[in-house]
C-alpha cells in the first residue's frame, strides 16, 4: 500500500489523491477471472460494446435529427442521403439495435444454462432483467423516431396496451400521448426518454458489473473458485480473448450493416407515418416477438398485458423459483433437457409473434406462452426434488488439469 | 544449452511481434472509426448546395443598395455613385489599418459586394437602407462597438481589426453576379 | 466430457441461430401479403459487389420525366444528386430548370422561378390533397423511397409495371380500376403507364415495357438508396479488415493462452 505501483509521477500523485488509477489496475487488469470461461462469457463485454457504440452513435445522430412529426421522417433520410457518412451511422444504430438483442439475449440464455442467477449473484441477475426492461423501454421509443408507417403504429399499439390497467389505464395513456393520439408531443418526449434512458442503463451498467466483481464470474462448470490456482488475472487472457471475440461479433455487425442493413427492419418503415392507414399487417421488432405472441396468446386485454409483463416479472424472481443448489446444466441432465426445450419455445413465440392472430398460430401460442410459464413457475421450483444432478467436481483446475500445480499464470505474468 | 535459450528468445520475440501488431491493428481500426463521427459535423451536402447563390442587380439604382442572404450570412451589394468611387480610390492608404486599394477589393467599380459582418466580433454593419448611419467615412457603420467602415468597406475607426471580407464572386453577365 | 458437452452446446446454438435466420426471412416473404409470387430478375445492383448500370438509370430517368413524373413526385431527391447517376453541372442545371418552383419576392408575393440544382425535384401536385383529388381518390405515391419501401422492392417493381394483362371473364374490374396480375386485390388503380416505344431513347435501345420498366427500377433504386455503390465499397474493406482482426487475435490469444493450456 505504502508504495505505489505506478511509475508514472503525474499517474502516481493522482492515484494518491483519487485512486482511479488503482481501481482500473484492481478491476480490469489483475481482476481474477475463472480460468475455464468459454466463448459464451464473451457476450458481456460484447454488449458493453454495444451499449457504448449505441450511445455514441446515437448523440452524433441527435445533431441532425429533428422531433418533429411534419420534419422527422425526411430529417432521417436527409441524414441518410446529405449527411457526411450519415448512412453508415444511422444503419450502424438501426442495426446496432438488433445485434445489442442478440447479444443480450444470449448472455441471458448462458446465464439459464449455467445458473448464473444463484446465490450469491442474485442481484446481479436482478440488475440484469432491469437492464433488459429499460432496453426494451428505449428501442421501443427510438422505433418511433423516424416516424415511419410502422414508427407511428407500433407507438400506438403499444401505448394502447396501458389502457388495459384498471382506473389509471387511460389517464396513463393520455399522458404518454400528450393529445388524443399519438402525434407530435408523443414524437417529443419519446426522443427526450429515448435520448436519457441509455444513461440510466449506463447506471445500472455500472451496478451490475460491482455486483459482478463481489464475487466473480460464475464458470461453465458452476463450482466456486477455490484459489488463485483456478484463475487467471483478467489481463491479458481475456482481454485478447474479448478482443477476439470482438472482432468476431463486428464482422457478422459489419456485414449486416454494409451489404444487408434493411434485413431486419420492415419496409413499411420507409413510408412516412399516415395516421389514416394502418399498414395490412404490423409486426414489432424481432425482438420483441416472443414478448407479442404472449400479449396475443391471452384473449383478454388486460390478461395479455399482465402475461407480457409476467414474462420478464418472472425473471427477477428466478433466483428463488430454481431450488438446485447446482448452478451449471452440466450436471443437471433433465434440467438441461429442459433448457433445450425452454429456448426453442422462446424462439417459437418469436415465430409466432410474427404470424397472424389467426387459426393453428394462437392455439399454438396459448400452447407455447403455457410452456413458458410452466417452465419458470412449476418446473424450476420442482425439479430439483425429482431430478439427480451428476457429482461436483472438486476445483475447476481438478477436472480439466488433474491437479493444480498452476498459480503459474500470475507468475508468468510478472516475469514478464 | 545457447542454441536453445536463443530459439526461446526468437520465439519471444515472434510472440511479441503477433501480439503488439494485434493490439496496434485493433488500435487503428478504433481511430479510424472516429473519422465518419466527426466527418458527420462538416456541412452536409444539402448545405453545400447552398453554398453559392446568384444576384440580379439590374433594377438596383445608383445609390441603392440591397443585403442578399449567402451561407447564412448577409451580403451587401451597393451601386457606388460617382463621387463615392471618387473618394474610395483618392484616399491615401498610409492612415489605413488594413491597407488595400480600391482596386484590390472592387472588381467592377460600379458593384461592391461584401461580407455583412464587422470584422470585429460579427454584428451587422447599418449602412444598407437609405436613412441608416453610415458613419463618418459614408460607408457603414457598425452600431455595437463604433467600427466605422468607408465606400471601399475598408476599416477606418474603431476596434475591427480588418476590412469587411470581400466573397469570392464573378460577374455572369453585366448585371448577374454570382457568389460562393 | 465437459469438453464434449460443451461441443454440443456450441452446436446447437449455431443450428438455433440459423433456423432463427430462416424463420426472420420467412417473415419477410409473409410480410408481402397475400403470397403473389413474382419472377425474379437479374439486378446489375444486387449482390454484395453489385453496382448501378449509369446506361440504365439514365433511361429510366427519362422513363421517369416522361411517363411517371406527371403523377408521381420524387420529393427526397435533389436535382444536384443527379451528378452521380453520370450528368455534369450543365446538364443537371438545364435539367432543373426545366421545373419551376414557388418563392417570395421583395414585395412578398409568390412567384414562380425556375429551379435550381439544390432544389428537390419537384412534384406534380401541390400537396397529397391535390393529388388524391387529380386521380380518382388513389393517392399517386413518392417514389423517393418505394424500392425500399416495397418487400423485395425492384422485382416487386418490376413485375408490377409489366403486370397489366386482361382481366379473367369472371372478375368485375370497376371503373377507374385497373386488372394488374401482381398488385395485392389484382385491382389497381394506376392505368398501364408503359407501352411499346412510349418513350424515345436516345441510345436507341429499343423501348419495349420489359426494358422500360427495367431502367425505371434501376433508377428509382438508386434513389431509394444513392448510399449503395460507397457503401459497398466500404464495407469490403472493413470486412477485410476484421477478418485479418479476427485471424489476428485469434492467434494472438492462442500465444497467450498457451502456457494455460499447457498446464
Amino acid at each position: 500500500m505504502s508504495k505505489s505501483k505506478f511509475k508514472n509521477p503525474v499517474v502516481k500523485w493522482i492515484d494518491h489523491r483519487l485512486p482511479v488509477f488503482s481501481f482500473m489496475d484492481h478491476e480490469l487488469n489483475h481482476y481474477p477471472t475463472p480460468k475455464n470461461l468459454n466463448y459464451f462469457w464473451n457476450f458481456g463485454s460484447l454488449a458493453g460494446f454495444a451499449l457504448v457504440t449505441m450511445i455514441i452513435t446515437g448523440i452524433v445522430l441527435s445533431m441532425n435529427y429533428t422531433a418533429h412529426v411534419d420534419y422527422a421522417f425526411d430529417s432521417v433520410e436527409r441524414i441518410m442521403r446529405d449527411v457526411n457518412h450519415g448512412w453508415l451511422i444511422r444503419y450502424i444504430h438501426m442495426n446496432g439495435a438488433s445485434f445489442f438483442f442478440i447479444v443480450v439475449y444470449i448472455h441471458i440464455f448462458r446465464g439459464l444454462y449455467y445458473g448464473s442467477y444463484k446465490a450469491p449473484r442474485e442481484l446481479l441477475w436482478i440488475l440484469g432483467v432491469l437492464i433488459l426492461l429499460l432496453m426494451m423501454a428505449t428501442a421501443f421509443m427510438g422505433y418511433v423516431l423516424p416516424w415511419g408507417q410502422m414508427s407511428f403504429w407500433g407507438a400506438t399499439v403499444i401505448t394502447n396496451l396501458f389502457s388495459a390497467i384498471p382506473l389509471v389505464g387511460e389517464s396513463i395513456v393520455t399522458w404518454l400521448w400528450g393529445g388524443f393520439s399519438v402525434d407530435n408531443s408523443t414524437l417529443n418526449r419519446f426522443f427526450s426518454l429515448h435520448f436519457v434512458l441509455p444513461f440510466v442503463i449506463v447506471g445500472v451498467v455500472i451496478l451490475h458489473l460491482i455486483a459482478l466483481h463481489r464475487f466473480g464470474s460464475n464458470n461453465p462448470i458452476g463450482i466456486d473458485v477455490k484459489g488463485t490456482q483456478d484463475t487467471v488475472p483478467f489481463s491479458p487472457y481475456y482481454t485478447i480473448k474479448d478482443l477476439f471475440g470482438l472482432s468476431v461479433f463486428l464482422s457478422f455487425f459489419a456485414a449486416a450493416v454494409f451489404f444487408f442493413p434493411n434485413f431486419m427492419g420492415h419496409p413499411d418503415n420507409y413510408i412516412e407515418a399516415n395516421p389514416m392507414v394502418t399498414p395490412a399487417h404490423i409486426v414489432p421488432e424481432w425482438y420483441f416477438l416472443p414478448f407479442y405472441a404472449i400479449l396475443r396468446a391471452i384473449p383478454d386485454k388486460l390478461g395479455g398485458v399482465l402475461f407480457m409483463f409476467g414474462a420478464i416479472a418472472v425473471l427477477f424472481i428466478l433466483p428463488w423459483l430454481d431450488r438446485s443448489p447446482v448452478r451449471s446444466s452440466q450436471f443437471r441432465p433433465i434440467f438441461k433437457i429442459f433448457f433445450w426445450i425452454l429456448l426453442f419455445d422462446c424462439i417459437l413465440l418469436g415465430y409466432l409473434g410474427a404470424m397472424p392472430a389467426e387459426g393453428i398460430y394462437v392455439i399454438l401460442s396459448r400452447i407455447a406462452t403455457a410452456y413458458y410459464f410452466f417452465h419458470f413457475l412449476i418446473l424450476f421450483p420442482l425439479l430439483p426434488y425429482i431430478e439427480k444432478t451428476k457429482p461436483l467436481p472438486i476445483s475447476i483446475s481438478e477436472p480439466i488439469l488433474g491437479g493444480g500445480s498452476a498459480a503459474s499464470a500470475f507468475a508468468m505474468r510478472e516475469k514478464k | 544449452m545457447p542454441k536453445n535459450s536463443k530459439s526461446k528468445n526468437d520465439n519471444e520475440g515472434k510472440r511479441d511481434f503477433l501480439i503488439i501488431s494485434t493490439y496496434a491493428m485493433a488500435g487503428i481500426g478504433a481511430a479510424s472509426v472516429a473519422w465518419p463521427l466527426i466527418d458527420q459535423m462538416n456541412p452536409a451536402a444539402d448545405t453545400l448546395a447552398l453554398a453559392s447563390t446568384e444576384v440580379d442587380l439590374s433594377s438596383l439604382e445608383e445609390g441603392q443598395a440591397i443585403t442578399v442572404t449567402w451561407r447564412g450570412k448577409p451580403v451587401f451589394v451597393r451601386h457606388r455613385t460617382p463621387e463615392e468611387i471618387k473618394q474610395a480610390k483618392e484616399v491615401s492608404l498610409d492612415e489605413m489599418r488594413h491597407p488595400e486599394t480600391d482596386e484590390e477589393r472592387v472588381p467592377n467599380e460600379k458593384f461592391i459586394v461584401l461580407v455583412g459582418v464587422c470584422t470585429h466580433l460579427g454584428c451587422v454593419p447599418l449602412g444598407q437602407k437609405s436613412g441608416d448611419v453610415k458613419g463618418q467615412y459614408g460607408g457603414w457603420f457598425c452600431p455595437c462597438h463604433g467600427s466605422h467602415y468607408d465606400h471601399s468597406g475598408r476599416i477606418r475607426k474603431g476596434p475591427a481589426p480588418t476590412n469587411l471580407e470581400v466573397p469570392s464572386y464573378k460577374f455572369l453577365s453585366d448585371n448577374i453576379i454570382k457568389i460562393g | 466430457m465437459i469438453k464434449r458437452s460443451s461441443y454440443f452446446f456450441s452446436y446447437n446454438i449455431l443450428k438455433l441461430c440459423l433456423s432463427l435466420v430462416v424463420i426472420c426471412s420467412s417473415n419477410f416473404s409473409f410480410a408481402a401479403g397475400e403470397k403473389i409470387s413474382y419472377p425474379q430478375l437479374n439486378w446489375s445492383f444486387s449482390g454484395i459487389l453489385g453496382t448501378f448500370d449509369r446506361a440504365s438509370q439514365q433511361r429510366g430517368l427519362q422513363v421517369y420525366k416522361e411517363v411517371c413524373s406527371g403523377c408521381h413526385g420524387m420529393r427526397l431527391l435533389a436535382y444536384r444528386n443527379l451528378k452521380s447517376i453520370g450528368y455534369n453541372d450543365d446538364e443537371i442545371k438545364a435539367f432543373a430548370a426545366e421545373n419551376s418552383v414557388n418563392t417570395i419576392n421583395d414585395d412578398g408575393e409568390v412567384v414562380e422561378r425556375p429551379a435550381r440544382p439544390s432544389d428537390k425535384f419537384v412534384s406534380p401536385y401541390p400537396n397529397d390533397k391535390a393529388a388524391r383529388a387529380a386521380n380518382g381518390g388513389a393517392y399517386p405515391p413518392d417514389l423517393s423511397l418505394i424500392i425500399k419501401a416495397r418487400p423485395d422492392g425492384a422485382n416487386y417493381l418490376h413485375a408490377l409495371l409489366t403486370g397489366y394483362v386482361d382481366a379473367p371473364a369472371e372478375k368485375k374490374v370497376p371503373d377507374g380500376m385497373y386488372y394488374n396480375k401482381y398488385y395485392s386485390g389484382n385491382l389497381i388503380g394506376m392505368p398501364q403507364p408503359l407501352y411499346d416505344d412510349g418513350v424515345e431513347y436516345a441510345d436507341g435501345t429499343k423501348a419495349t415495357p420489359y426494358q422500360m420498366a427495367k431502367d425505371v427500377t434501376a433508377f428509382l433504386a438508386w434513389a431509394s438508396e444513392p448510399e449503395m455503390e460507397d457503401r459497398k465499397r466500404l464495407g469490403i474493406s472493413v470486412m477485410l479488415f476484421l477478418l485479418l482482426l479476427s485471424a489476428l487475435s485469434y492467434f494472438a490469444m492462442k500465444q497467450i493462452w498457451a502456457p494455460i493450456k499447457k498446464q
